[in-house]
């Protein structure tokens, strides 16, 4: 499967599972989605169950608050990550604090899809990475997957969680990984081992990292897109890099990353976001406070300019696997 | 050289300043009786009319006429007196104690009373209210909701049923339908449209009730209610409380400036009612209105209430800073428990002496719950909720982050 295919296996699952998951956005009913990721639910699952939504970000995210305090379990769709901030008030002051404010009276089990990232010549509105802007949110869970495989099953999860879930997907892996050599032609994960993706139920963890790549030399801390960068950065440079998955932002695992830098000593995060308060910033601290008598060289870090992403200057901007290398090199020669 | 003069920008001024009267003509009020009731199946455009005038049932001399008399058991309107009073008194005790300094914060409806009072009674046992931090008639009309614990959210004390972690008045009850207040404006407003919403596609027969201020209505989650509720006919009532003022802002800033906000239902495709807020017995009839098209399938209904912010917007505002002190008197739609009085007595169904006796029976119950409740103690004396209910329930299980958290706040690090 692709990773829309995956994904929109996932949503096929739970609609099957539970009768109380619906799902509605801009364009995902009928038609299935601009990225075809609801493609023939509405079709098995009826209009009630699937649904088109008006061009509302912060209608549709509180319109899923009500329907999950009523005890709907909704996945909505943002069209593109780049437009969730009219509904920020929605998110931050309402689905993430629900729980907490009404000490459990109400609950707001929803799940956001969102598409995100770059290197699509997206441009500023199509290419941005707002993980930053949940993770620093308390009460809600941030994940993005970086293949088929892992999308399942973390969709899967998502969506069972009782708590709100921005699940964020990178729009450059819907149809392949992507390592940055914007050049080459695209492998689709049809080839792809991570392409096999299991028919059926099945869920990952929200709490755990996977090991991308073991290695020895130094910790590479990522997610999306920038997982396949860096495993193209370590081979180009010969350099064996231990690449971590993050798959969920946070809350993380902790403990895979600490054990993972404790045992190389060196440790480079990589992301698509800008760099200033960006998440690599946390990985940063966090890894400095937990490892800090490991650490054998400064933490590197490796990411979008603190700029608003440009069209024409695509490939300047994103962080591909000539910058990512020189970072572990950096980090290697300390 | 130009043919027209410069350009001037308009910001619309209330005609009342402190020191001057207001001019209440804005307000377009319809006599008692005069305004036409539809059947409920009506086609929310022909309701262009009563979205522009007011509909009233109770006259001057405080008689029912007219076709939206709601020609309700004199029981149940002494239940609903009851009711306002209760809320008008427990409003004015909470206003002391935090004058005592009891509790940090209070909000008061003075004056709104009979829009939640008598709104609550067109609702069903499972309805479910998205209440604004001004509708505690919703609760307090209800004997199965304890003073002692709205109390207790007020004193944030160790029997809080939110655990300390709201201001007072953001209450929630679930069992009650009435849903977690949030201080950040409108926001419920589509929510409540999510939950009816939610409710159709589950086939089931509740409603739900939103709530919303005229001030609130320029925010965005106003119009995504709207929107929502008339796309997918969601069985909602869309209550927009015009009491005039948003904290020192008069209506007008808000978008109320020749126009009314039961329009706006109307532009959007919402059967709209604009109705006397302070007239308990039109409350009654037109949310029964409402309430019946929503549980009939006929859609939305947006009601404006015209009422009157008698008392200060919190206790940490001063009207007089921007309004006159008089201006409650001078309101022309006057005051529900006065009004509703009038009515019981006129058709023989209270008297003077019952009210003052109903009056004293309700302050000894105020009383006596406020001082069950200071027995928990409060914010004040120290008696607040233990550390770790500051880490629960931000996720349903602690994540490690906040488990290590708890542990350093536990150890003052």
């Amino acid at each position: 499967m692709t990773m829309i295919q995956a994904l929109r296996s996932a949503m096929d699952v739970m609609m099957e599972r539970d009768p109380n998951v619906v799902i509605f956005g801009q364009d995902v009913g009928y038609f299935g989605g601009v990225f075809r990721c609801t493609e023939g639910l509405q079709a098995k699952y009826g209009k009630s169950r699937v649904f088109d939504a008006p061009i509302s970000e912060g209608g549709i995210v509180g319109a899923a608050v009500g329907m999950a305090a009523y005890g709907l379990r909704p996945v909505v769709e943002i069209q593109f990550a780049d437009y969730f901030y009219p509904a920020s008030d929605q998110i931050v002051s309402e689905a993430a604090r629900l729980r907490y404010r009404s000490a459990g009276d109400f609950t707001a089990p929803l799940t956001i899809r969102m598409p995100c990232g770059g290197g699509i010549y997206g441009g500023q509105t199509h290419s941005q990475s707002p993980e930053a802007l949940f993770t620093h949110v308390c009460g809600i869970r941030t994940v993005m997957p970086s293949n088929p495989v892992d999308a399942k099953g973390l969709l899967i999860a998502s969506i069972e969680n009782d708590d709100p879930v921005i699940f964020l997907e990178p729009k450059r892996l819907y149809n392949g990984p992507f390592d940055g050599h914007h050049d080459r032609p695209i492998v689709p994960w049809s080839k792809h081992a991570l392409g096999e993706v299991p028919e059926g139920y099945y869920s990952l963890p929200l709490d755990s990292a996977a090991v991308f790549r073991p290695g020895k030399d130094l910790t590479v801390l990522a997610y999306g897109t920038m997982v396949w960068v860096c495993e193209a950065a370590a081979q180009e440079t010969g350099i064996d890099a231990e690449i971590i998955d993050l798959r969920t932002l946070w809350p993380l695992d902790l403990h895979t990353i600490v054990e993972s830098v404790k045992k190389t000593g060196r440790c480079v995060v990589v992301h698509e976001a800008t760099r200033t308060s960006g998440f690599g910033a946390e990985l940063v601290s966090l890894v400095q406070e937990h490892c800090f008598y490991h650490l054998e060289a400064p933490i590197e870090r490796v990411a979008g300019w603190d700029t608003p992403y440009p069209h024409a200057l695509e490939w300047a901007y994103f962080p591909g696997p000539e910058r990512v290398g020189q970072a572990f090199k950096r980090a290697m020669e300390d | 050289m130009s043919e027209h003069d410069t350009l001037r920008l308009h910001v619309p001024e209330p005609t009342g300043r402190p020191g001057c009267q207001t001019d209440f003509s804005y307000l377009k009020v319809a006599r008692a009786g005069e305004v036409r009731r539809p059947p409920t199946d009506t086609a929310p455009a022909d309701t262009t009319d009563l979205a522009h005038t007011l509909i009233r049932v109770l006259d001057e001399e405080h008689k029912a006429v007219g076709p939206w008399d709601p020609q309700a058991d004199p029981q149940l309107l002494r239940r609903g007196l009851r009711a306002m009073m209760k809320t008008r008194i427990f409003d004015t005790r909470m206003q002391i104690a935090q004058r005592q300094k009891k509790i940090s914060f209070y909000m008061q409806c003075l004056g709104e009373e009979a829009i939640a009072c008598a709104h609550a009674l067109a609702l069903y046992h499972g309805d479910m209210c998205f209440p604004t931090y001004r509708q505690q008639g919703l609760l307090l009309s209800r004997d199965d909701v304890s003073m002692v614990d709205m109390m207790c959210q007020l004193m944030s004390n160790e029997h809080d049923l939110v655990k300390g972690r709201q201001l007072p008045v953001m209450y929630s009850f679930k069992r009650a339908g009435f849903f977690t207040i949030s201080g950040n404006l409108a926001t419920q407003f589509i929510q409540a449209v999510g939950w009816a919403m939610a409710s159709a596609i589950k086939n089931d027969t509740k409603i739900a009730s939103a709530w919303i201020g005229d001030g609130a209505t320029a925010e965005a989650d106003f119009h995504t209610a709207l929107t929502f509720a008339h796309v997918y006919r969601a069985p909602v009532i869309l209550n927009v409380v015009n009491n005039q003022w948003a904290i020192s802002t008069f209506q007008a800033i808000a978008g109320g400036e020749a126009t009314t906000f039961a329009a706006r239902g109307v532009g959007c495709g919402i059967a709209s009612l604009r109705v006397d807020g302070n007239d308990f017995l039109a409350v009654l009839a037109a949310s029964r209105w409402a309430a019946e098209r929503a549980r009939s399938n006929l859609g939305p209904t947006l009601i404006e209430w015209v009422t009157y912010r008698a008392g200060a917007h919190s206790t940490s505002d001063d009207p007089t800073k921007y309004r006159p002190a008089d201006d409650w008197q001078r309101f022309p739609l006057g005051d529900p428990i006065v009004r509703l009085k009038g009515h019981l007595m006129n058709i023989g169904a209270w008297s003077d002496q019952e009210h003052s006796q109903v009056q004293a029976e309700l302050e000894a119950d105020v009383a006596a719950a406020q001082k069950e409740a200071e027995r928990y103690g409060s914010l004040l004396d120290g008696h607040i909720p233990p550390i770790e209910s500051m880490f629960e329930d931000v996720y349903k299980d602690m994540p490690p982050h906040l488990q290590d958290q708890l542990q350093q706040a536990r150890a003052g690090v």
